[in-house]
């Protein structure tokens, strides 16, 4: 495959591995956070891991949308989806997600209410047109790159005039988590070891890499945006490291090939038309965060589930034992949990990072138990 | 007895009541197709003598959906799934057996286009279709067609194929590419609608399982890898075997517009359904050998040693990836896709 193949090259990756062995200064430790659940099933997919010396450590930042939003907001979707009039609509990983007393719409579904999965949210428009006597209800989730398509979405219903059409709407905004990460309890005790980003690949795409250069002004954090290829996230580290060594702190891009400072202006104009900041939304992990979600724009009210509902916003009961929190505030590992594993399980989730492929507990479980069980054996040799 | 107005006649309710108008449904559509002996004899079960051997049976369901696809439908898959089912086991396959459920108001010619990919898939294959059914749901308590089909087979002397005799050393063999199928069927979906040059791999397997289990008796194990792909499958024979499995991605054979479209979907081949596909384990000093009577084969020109039973306690199944880091590939997690066969 052109353009993918070549950032999946072996000898490549194991030449830039080299270099890292080579440059990373023995007498201390590289603690680097990839934000996103892309780059985080990346490395676990290739086994980037296994390629890196011992004092180079990635942490799994809070980049998965599914893990992210909150029982609460998911309780809420399972209220719409069991009204009799409404057809919900969402991605397909939202639909395994265990909401509170761990009913998902998946469960919903098989209780005979009308939830489908999307590929796009251009098809629910669609369904809304077939079934006019039904609420067709888009439940939107996602970082800035989901969020041009829902806002399309929003345009067309206008224009279409659609009266059975609205968007649940838990879009959420990336600097606005990182700034969040790094101003935690654990954040000012020391506890979080962070000392530089891995920054996203196709967020950046729509937001540019301008909204990163707070990172290292405000907090001395390097960012460098990275590609979703294995050598793309090789690299990355390399840059992270040369800047920590040669004790630089700016944002680097090494994903060029498609992200520019200012990112994309026609999805950015979109967006700012059909949404506006939220004064403050709840992140499951890192809590209330000031201005870090999108609510639907007033122009757009009638298209809002939320209002057209008269939604109210729920509390969700957490499984006290899940570390899903503490996992994506940086400070803890898959490992860390006692659920991991057993008795949750990708077939099982009792917590959203081990639903979503982009969840570190998941990736965790499905590519990297294999280096689990050596370190075990190996601590058990020792 | 009426002609059936096939060009634009429907299924209805009293084409599965019993009485004269699923009698002629059955002359003038099924048994006209499957045409044969055994059907001829006209009673409500087939009579025939086995050649002797232990005797295998199996049966599948078929519920895919949408029903025609490039390569095949529901009728060719029907008849494929059940006989590679049976050959899995080493055995020639003998006999089929094929049980309809119509939903009303489905077309006579579309069942008839079905009907007839089920005869010719029998044909070509040689085994023939000897009894079946007809039942009719309402409207709306189907999905156009769904076919069940059980199988008659007979494994030949000296042969012992079972899931749970992989030993470490053997060689892991793969008759040919993987992924068609089910990207194939993705790519008709309404809400995918992408279009790729690609094809079903749906066929019968029974002729490349006899040359094979001629030339290499000593065959552990096969199995074809439908729903959950190769890992799932591989999975399942590591956990029968208590082996471990190391695989090698760079040997895997994966046609590119399948590669291409996993990649843009985010699905990882190893997930996706075969028809027409199986996996082979044998004693390593065989593999060559067994390589080279598949390859001889028009439906394993394609066969790949793909990897090699391990010692492991955990019963994983790992890959070396073309990066050069190792992986595990775990069982699938939930559906990948819906109905696919």
């Amino acid at each position: 495959m052109k353009y993918v193949d070549e950032f999946r090259d072996g000898d490549k990756a194991r030449a830039i591995a080299g270099q890292i062995r080579a440059e990373a200064d023995p007498a201390r430790t590289y603690h680097l956070m990839e934000f996103c659940g892309g780059h985080t099933h990346a490395i676990f997919r290739y086994g980037i891991p296994g390629l890196l010396p011992d004092n180079v450590k990635l942490i799994h930042g809070p980049g998965c949308p599914v893990c992210v939003l909150p029982i609460g907001r998911l309780d809420m979707a399972v209220e719409l989806a069991r009204r009799p009039d409404v057809i919900l609509c969402t991605y397909g990983d939202m639909l395994r997600v265990p909401g509170s007393g761990r009913v998902s719409l998946m469960k919903v579904r098989a209780e005979g209410t009308d939830v489908r999965m999307l590929y796009s949210p251009a098809d629910a428009i669609k369904i809304a047109q077939q079934n006019p006597d039904k609420q067709v209800v888009f439940f939107a989730i996602g970082f800035e790159t989901t969020t041009p398509p829902t806002a399309l979405v929003l345009e067309q219903a206008k224009k279409l005039n659609l009266s059975n059409f609205s968007v649940f709407c838990n879009h959420v905004l990336t600097p606005a988590a990182m700034h969040a990460i790094l101003n935690t309890q654990e954040a000012d005790s020391g506890a979080l070891m962070l000392d530089g980003f891995i920054g996203p690949a196709h967020v950046s795409t729509v937001i540019g890499s301008a909204p990163y250069e707070p990172f290292p002004a405000q907090y001395g954090k390097p960012v460098v945006i990275a590609g979703f290829e294995p050598l793309d996230v090789l690299q990355a580290i390399l840059m992270l490291i040369r800047q920590l060594n040669e004790g630089r702190c700016e944002v680097e891009n090494e994903f060029t090939r498609a992200v520019t400072r200012e990112g994309n202006a026609k999805a950015k104009a979109l967006v700012e038309q059909v949404f506006e900041l939220r004064p403050s939304f709840e992140w499951r992990g890192l809590g209330a965060i000031p201005e870090s979600a999108l609510q639907i724009r007033a122009e757009y009210a009638e298209f809002d589930a939320e209002k057209r509902f008269a939604l109210t916003q729920l509390e969700g009961r957490e499984n006290k034992a899940c570390e899903c929190p503490a996992i994506l505030r940086g400070v803890k590992n898959p490992r860390d949990c006692k659920l991991f594993g057993d008795p949750c399980t990708p077939d099982n989730p009792l917590g959203s990072c081990m639903v979503s492929s982009e969840g570190a507990c998941a990736a965790y479980y499905s590519y990297g138990r294999l280096s689990d069980n050596r370190i075990a054996a190996e601590e058990v040799n020792a | 007895m009426n002609r059936l107005n096939i060009a634009n006649g429907r299924v209805e309710m009293v084409h599965g009541s019993g009485g004269r108008a699923m009698a002629e449904l059955i002359d003038q559509l099924f048994a006209q197709a499957f045409d044969n002996e055994w059907l001829a004899q006209g009673n409500d079960q087939a009579q025939f003598t086995l050649p002797p051997g232990r005797v295998v049976m199996a049966t599948d369901s078929h519920v895919v959906s949408p029903l025609f696809f490039p390569g095949g439908d529901i009728g060719s898959l029907s008849v494929h799934g059940t006989i590679n089912d049976v050959a899995m086991s080493g055995a020639r396959p003998c006999y089929l057996s094929a049980g309809f459920i119509l939903e009303e108001g489905f077309p006579l010619a579309d069942l008839k286009r079905i009907v007839d990919s089920m005869a010719s898939a029998s044909k070509e294959a040689g085994v023939p279709i000897v009894t079946g059914d007809t039942k009719v749901v309402e409207r709306g308590k189907g999905d156009g067609v769904f076919i069940n089909t059980t199988g008659i087979g007979v494994v030949p002397e000296g042969l012992n194929l079972s899931g749970d005799r992989a030993q470490p050393g053997d060689a892991i063999l793969l008759s040919g590419t993987i992924g068609d199928h089910g990207v194939t069927i993705l790519s008709l979906r309404e809400s995918l609608g992408f279009e790729a040059d690609i094809q079903s791999d749906s066929q019968s397997l029974n002729r490349l399982v006899a040359a094979m289990v001629e030339v290499v008796p000593e065959i552990r194990c096969m199995r074809d890898p439908t729903r959950g792909g190769l890992a799932n499958t591989l999975n399942e024979l590591a956990k029968q075997s208590g082996v471990g499995m190391q695989l090698f991605e760079k040997q895997i054979p994966v046609r590119e517009p399948v590669r291409a479209a996993c990649e843009f979907l985010g699905l990882d081949p190893l997930y996706v359904a075969n028809e027409g596909k199986l996996i082979a384990i044998c004693p390593q000093e065989k593999a060559e050998q067994l390589l080279k009577a598949m390859r001889a084969q028009p439906q394993g020109r394609e066969a790949a040693i793909i990897g090699r039973v391990v010692e492991d306690s955990h019963h994983f199944v790992q890959m070396e990836t073309v990066f050069g880091g190792n992986r595990m590939v775990d069982w699938l997690n939930g559906e990948q896709l819906p109905r696919i066969c």
